[in-house]
């Protein structure tokens, strides 16, 4: 399974390009609208961060894509799995006019959602580890549930040891919620690795990585 | 799952180019009155011109003025950022760290672009480049020194990759010579980047 968008750790990125300060502004106008036009449908409520990052990580030109580009590809096809969209008006390019639907996420709702935000903790199962806890990550870093499917283990961190130095509680599952199966939160936790533990030539043996992950992705070591 | 043939996607229907595409689709969502224009407007309106690094300064800022402040924030940033009148989509669960001269912070993504939005705002592109995600867990001190920061001997890297909607802030160790300094003025020495990790906050008097 070919997971391109799972790339921390590869060797040979390019040169990172620093930009100035202050509030990010955009390389190109098109990457204005597509930023504004994919949170204006994601208020739709027609589908979850989870399946939205799903949506953008199977895209077979992913590699090839533009950080934007893959947001508005995704987007397009998130609208036709959902009904929202007709691939017929997609080849159009336009649609027959319709008043605007009681779905929408309108011009007031904009500043309170905003500001409110979305948590992701739930109710739910009482944690296994407790901080200080040795643990060692699920190999291969994969879903156990759906074939190639969504997960936020990277390749990187599978089969490691590690130690858990923050307990978040139950969190909305991505492994299910990503594929329609429910939001089964699941304790979340911030793992610690050593540098060494993860590449055999670290920059530096005393330097660490952390990763937030789920009680499900993780063993007592 | 995956799909093996590009041309299947729906998005292929769209006409290749991105600024061509972007507009098509923007035409299908308003013609439908599935997406308000307004609405739009009011989004990209909040991220140009209300929310940005400014708000993440203010929340360093006073940790350095005010130490039972920074206790708050240390133990539930989220509290602490409420204290300031900040909340927010992709900041629902932040947690504060503090550099020290034994510890620097850093944040990456490498599966996405997870980021605090509330404090900082839209991320910038390098925070989204591959070579950013590839790099900063393996390579972190490589890629401090294309942002020309290079650490002191002694102080370890620790990388926060955040896998989960966990959003980290970098509080950066507070510059000499800005004793009695107010929660104003130490702010403006606070830059977007020193809260990412990828920088140091500017010195006094720089």
């Amino acid at each position: 399974m070919s997971r391109p968008h799972d790339m921390g750790g590869q060797v040979g990125g390019d040169r990172v390009k620093p930009a100035p300060d202050g509030i990010a502004g955009y390389d190109a106008p098109w990457h204005r609208t597509a930023l504004g036009l994919t949170l204006a449908a994601g208020g739709l409520g027609a589908w979850t961060i989870d399946e939205a990052r799903a949506a953008r990580e199977r895209l077979a030109d992913y590699p090839r894509m533009t950080y934007y580009e893959k947001w508005i590809a995704a987007l397009a096809n998130l609208l036709v799995e959902k009904g929202l969209v007709a691939r017929a008006e997609l080849a159009a390019g336009t649609a027959d006019a319709a008043p605007l639907s009681s779905r929408a996420f309108t011009a007031e709702k904009v500043a309170p959602a905003l500001s409110r935000g979305t948590p992701y903790s739930r109710p739910g199962p009482a944690p296994r580890f407790a901080v200080g806890d040795r643990v060692t990550t699920r190999h291969p870093a994969a879903n156990a549930f759906v074939a190639g499917g969504h997960t936020r283990l990277p390749a990187y961190a599978e089969g490691k040891p590690g130690r858990v130095i923050l307990s978040h509680g139950p969190h909305v599952f991505p492994d299910r919620n990503a594929h329609g199966l429910g939001e089964a939160p699941e304790p979340l936790y911030t793992i610690l690795f050593r540098a060494a533990d993860l590449w055999k030539t670290p920059e530096n043996p005393d330097d660490e990585v952390t990763l937030d992950l789920w009680e499900s992705y993780l063993a007592p070591a | 799952m995956p799909h093996d043939h590009p041309h299947d996607e729906p998005h292929s229907l769209l006409p290749s180019d991105p600024a061509l595409r972007v507009k098509a689709l923007q035409t299908i969502l308003v013609r439908k009155g599935l997406v308000d224009p307004a609405a739009m407007e009011a989004i990209l309106d909040t991220y140009e011109t209300r929310v940005g690094p400014h708000l993440g300064a203010k929340v360093v800022a006073r940790a350095w003025a005010d130490a039972a402040f920074r206790v708050r924030l240390l133990a539930d940033a989220n509290a602490a950022m409420l204290e300031l009148g900040i909340s927010g989509r992709q900041g629902e669960h932040v947690v504060a760290v503090e550099n020290s001269a034994h510890q620097h912070n850093m944040v990456v993504c490498t599966l996405c672009s997870c980021y605090p939005w509330p404090l900082l705002g839209i991320p910038p592109a390098w925070y989204k480049s591959d070579a950013y995600r590839k790099r900063a867990v393996r390579e972190p001190r490589a890629v401090l020194a294309d942002f020309g920061v290079t650490l002191p001997e002694g102080t370890a890297v620790r990388v926060w990759d955040s896998t989960a909607e966990v959003r980290y802030l970098v509080i950066p160790q507070r510059p000499r010579g800005t004793e009695g300094w107010d929660e104003a003025r130490l702010a403006t020495l606070v830059t977007r980047d020193s809260m990412i990790g990828t920088g140091f906050p500017r010195e006094a008097g720089a």
